[in-house]
């Protein structure tokens, strides 16, 4: 779908033939993100539909303790310096940020008044900076008011490079001024069409300047407050054991009325994904657990005692097999799999094509994932295809034989293709983990009736995914023709998501294998498109030129998207938990409630 | 006997020495650091990785590092933990009241269970109670802690929905009430651990007392007309306890390391749990504290061990 497409396609919004949703789904199967897609409806004039909040109680407090479980508890209380999910989790019982994303992909105000629009002059024209218009009589949990000089302290926090934060990313490239008591300026040093970066979401949470103030810089693990944290938060901090258990009690005077529900909370951490689905689902310790990474078959029998559900949000992390480009078996200036070779077989697009088709992505999901992994197209996705609502990618065993006998691969006489002398042999690798295992045993299956022998290899999870530089067996060196793993796409914009096929991006002996681009796959129009989106404002056109880098990239078949694996929680049946897979899962913990 | 103790500490300090040598080394060598997950984030970039590297003294030599370590530890700054920025000392004593707690109860649970069945099966050898207690012990040995753990879960937890089986360490009750939570939680943990060193203990004591038993000396006891339990008691148990004291004394610091798994599954904040989740999340100073504590505990329980001996056995003496 080409910028016209999409713009016909926005027309039909406006008229209602096809509805926001709708919408959002389509460009989510053409592989941009929900707010991406949001942002292109925004800046067409079509106005964001007003959550409906389903949150029914109709008075603060009174819901008794919820208890929730992360099996990976929260180690720190401090949003910038939360390393992973858990930790963000945990800080976000007790700080918000400005705002938050929707399951939709939409902006939802948390701290700011409103979300900043083209309308209503939040937006600057020339996209080079962004206002923020923030809640009037928001107070920290000891009582002190909330205002933009708090917001502007972040931003000072968050870039020294002393301080050490993990969100520095967001801040440094910014300029952050004050305009009155409780309006802020982001401005931009180039016209940026993300603009929701910093203070929102997961890197927005905003710390209280007065507690802060002396720990800005080389002090910053001194601060007291790292370890109880004082927000602005529905829950008041009370208790923390890191890597154990946070507690917290009600705020009463949480700048939302009517909230929260509950009058005190504990996140309890340590142990497995299954045992804390058991928790919830089968003996009702508990009220929800995080992320429990379950097979299905077991989730579904834990269902069936009737205490909870899995809850299944669609996210964007895409379990795919990245096919390389170079030559992993030939050892030049010190490395393997380097850019300046080209791979001996791979290289033929024939190959790819019929390995493509070899991966019977069905399969996958009826006898492994289930409903955690859905069967995908997506990734990178031929619009085409989409278009014709043929939603069904193929596998075909017949075609891939037909597409290699074409290109001359004649089959030997152990039934193993070659040409020039070259056997159609490739080493597949992936961490050890009984799905990825199954799924490998699948594709190995359906390539050796096309006549392509592939050896498995299965590498430790601590050693695949780490950056040790010494070792040959981490995922970004690649030592091997084609690798499977999962890649996250929670980030709202396409951008940083998307240089994982720039030039510039390839894991290489140089930059320490800490380039993006693993597969190696190069393309001048690529990059050319990709550099275009960073500066592009029309959001139409920007979409346009991310489906475009999408088309490149899955014709060349740089990688093979195998299954999309939602975000899957443990949720008991009278909890009602708003969930969002552009956010963490605390997003809207405020609207958390019990049923009666 | 003082300087005994004396001379036995100053030898454990180069043994100590080599240990936190040895431990640093390879933790050094293992790939990977706290920012892994950073690594994996595409919207952090890779400088902010590299300089958090760098602002923790990971880039510095092995060498370097270790020296900066062993001075601060003899200052005693334990360091601080890279993951959640606060000190290792701090978050140790955080979790150390539970580890007493649960691994304390379980050793005497383990011994309430050994001692009685093991003199009274050894007092009665190939009788009836002797071949079920050995049968038992049997059992209970051979079935690894996770198994059990997750039998008694299944059990317990999911099938009669009598016993929680996630473990607190904050319990918002008072009273009477959070004595009857707090048992209700620790039950599983502590039997499933007190239970599998009962069984292995039983027949320790068991074979101990066997060999005590047929002794001329205690031939001698009864025919002065001592009765059954004085004998027993005073006369074998005593004798018998030497090599089970050592044995118990030697086992303690295992029992920390077995308590990990225990601890894993049932999610007790102790100790064990502590170092797991540390060595995931490859926090270095949390994992150098928490093993080198356990090597202190050994060389410690060995010289507790050696000091019971002379209180045991007069003959034994360290002057």
């Amino acid at each position: 779908m080409d910028e016209n497409g999409l713009r016909q396609l926005i027309g039909e919004v406006k008229r209602g033939r096809v509805t926001r949703r709708q919408f959002m789904q389509r460009m989510v199967g053409l592989g941009l993100t929900a707010p991406l897609a949001a942002q292109m409806l925004a800046y067409s004039g079509i106005a964001q539909a007003q959550a409906k909040s389903a949150y029914k109680p109709t008075k603060r407090g009174g819901g008794g303790a919820l208890k929730v479980l992360w099996w990976q508890g929260a180690t720190l209380l401090n949003p910038h310096f939360a390393v992973g999910t858990k930790d963000q989790e945990g800080s976000r019982i007790f700080y918000e940020p400005l705002a938050a994303w929707d399951p939709d992909g939409n902006l939802v105000p948390i701290l700011a008044a409103e979300i900043p629009s083209i309308q209503n002059g939040g937006l600057a024209a020339d996209g080079k900076s962004v206002t923020w218009k923030l809640k009037k009589g928001v107070q920290w949990h000891d009582g002190k008011p909330f205002t933009a000089d708090d917001v502007v302290f972040n931003w000072e926090y968050s870039s020294d490079p002393a301080t050490a934060t993990v969100t520095i990313g967001s801040y440094q490239d910014i300029k952050v001024e004050k305009l009155d008591s409780h309006t802020v300026r982001v401005r931009f040093s180039k016209p940026t069409p993300f603009w929701a970066d910093a203070f929102v979401s997961t890197r927005g949470m905003i710390i209280p300047k007065h507690l802060f103030e002396t720990y800005k810089g080389g002090k910053s693990r001194e601060a007291p407050t790292n370890l109880k944290p004082i927000g602005t938060g529905p829950y008041k901090f009370v208790d923390f054991k890191p890597g154990d258990m946070v507690r917290g009690q009600i705020n009463t005077a949480y700048h939302e009325p009517n909230r929260p529900y509950f009058d005190t909370i504990e996140m309890k951490g340590g142990g497995d994904a299954v045992s804390a689905a058991r928790a919830v689902m089968q003996t009702g310790e508990f009220d929800y657990a995080w992320n429990v990474q379950v097979e299905d078959e077991i989730l579904l029998r834990m269902e069936k005692d009737g205490r909870g559900r899995a809850d299944i949000v669609a996210g964007g992390n895409i379990e795919f097999i990245a096919v390389n480009s170079t030559d992993p078996w030939t050892e030049v200036d010190g490395e393997r799999s380097s850019a300046k070779t080209k791979h001996p077989l791979l290289s033929d697009p024939a190959v790819r094509d019929a390995l493509n088709l070899l991966v019977d992505r069905q399969a996958v999901q009826d006898h492994i994932y289930g409903r955690t992994g859905v069967a995908t197209r997506n990734f990178l996705n031929n619009p085409e295809r989409f278009r014709s609502k043929n939603t069904n990618w193929e596998f075909s065993v017949e075609k891939a034989n037909q597409a290699l006998e074409a290109a001359g691969w004649k089959r030997g006489s152990d039934g193993i293709r070659a040409k020039d002398g070259r056997k159609l042999k490739f080493v597949f690798q992936t961490s050890i983990n009984a799905p990825r295992q199954k799924t490998q045993a699948i594709i190995k299956q359906a390539c050796q009736k096309a006549g392509i022998e592939l050896e498995l290899k299965a590498v430790t999870a601590s050693v695949f995914f780490s950056s040790d530089v010494g070792n040959p067996d981490t995922y970004t060196k690649f030592y091997c023709d084609l690798e499977m793993y999962t890649t996250t796409m929670t980030q709202p914009d396409p951008q940083v998501f998307m240089d994982q096929f720039c030039s510039w991006q390839i894991a290489t002996k140089e930059n320490k294998w800490q380039g993006r681009n693993i597969s190696r796959w190069r393309s001048d129009e690529y990059d050319k498109a990709w550099r275009a989106a960073e500066n592009e404002l029309d959001p139409v056109k920007r979409a346009a030129l991310f489906m475009r880098m999408n088309d490149l990239a899955i014709e060349a078949r740089a990688v093979i998207p195998v299954v999309f694996r939602p975000r899957v929680s443990a949720v008991s049946n009278k909890l009602r938990a708003p969930l969002s897979g552009w956010d963490i899962d605390f997003w809207l913990l405020k609207d958390w409630y019990r049923e009666a | 006997m003082g300087r005994y103790v004396l001379r036995r500490l100053l030898i454990a300090l180069p043994s100590l020495i080599g240990i936190s040598i040895v431990l640093f080394a390879v933790l050094a060598l293992a790939p990977g650091d706290p920012f892994e997950e950073l690594a994996t984030n595409p919207n952090v970039p890779a400088e902010v990785r590299a300089n958090l590297r760098a602002k923790f003294g990971l880039d510095d030599p092995v060498a370097l590092r270790y020296v900066r370590w062993s001075a601060a530890m003899m200052n005693g700054d334990w360091g601080f933990s890279f993951v959640s920025r606060i000190d290792v000392d701090q978050l140790i004593l955080q979790r150390l009241p539970v580890t007493l707690f649960v691994i304390g109860s379980s050793q005497v649970l383990a011994l309430l269970i050994a001692l009685p069945i093991g003199v009274y099966a050894a007092t009665r050898p190939y009788s009836l109670f002797d071949q079920i207690a050995n049968t038992f012990a049997f059992i209970g040995f051979s079935l690894p802690t996770f198994f059990t753990g997750i039998l008694f879960i299944l059990v317990f937890s999911i099938q009669l929905d009598w016993l929680p089986f996630v473990y607190r360490s904050d319990i918002a009750e008072t009273g009477w009430r959070w004595w009857w939570e707090h048992g209700k939680q620790a039950l599983m943990p502590i039997a499933v651990l007190g239970l599998f060193q009962g069984a292995s203990w039983t027949r320790y004591v068991r074979s101990a007392v066997l060999d005590v038993i047929r002794l001329d000396y205690v031939t001698t006891a009864r025919s002065k007309g001592l009765g059954e339990i004085a004998v027993v008691v005073k006369h074998v148990v005593r004798n018998a306890l030497i090599p089970v004291v050592t044995l118990v004394a030697l086992q303690m610091p295992a029992i920390f390391g077995g308590a990990i798994v225990t601890e894993q599954i049932f999610r007790v904040p102790g100790i064990g749990s502590l170092l797991i989740s540390s060595i995931l999340a490859n926090d270095t100073p949390v994992i150098m504290a928490v093993t080198f504590v356990f090597s202190c505990l050994v060389i410690l329980f060995n010289l507790l061990a050696d000091l019971l001996y002379g209180w045991l056995d007069p003959r034994i003496s360290y002057s």
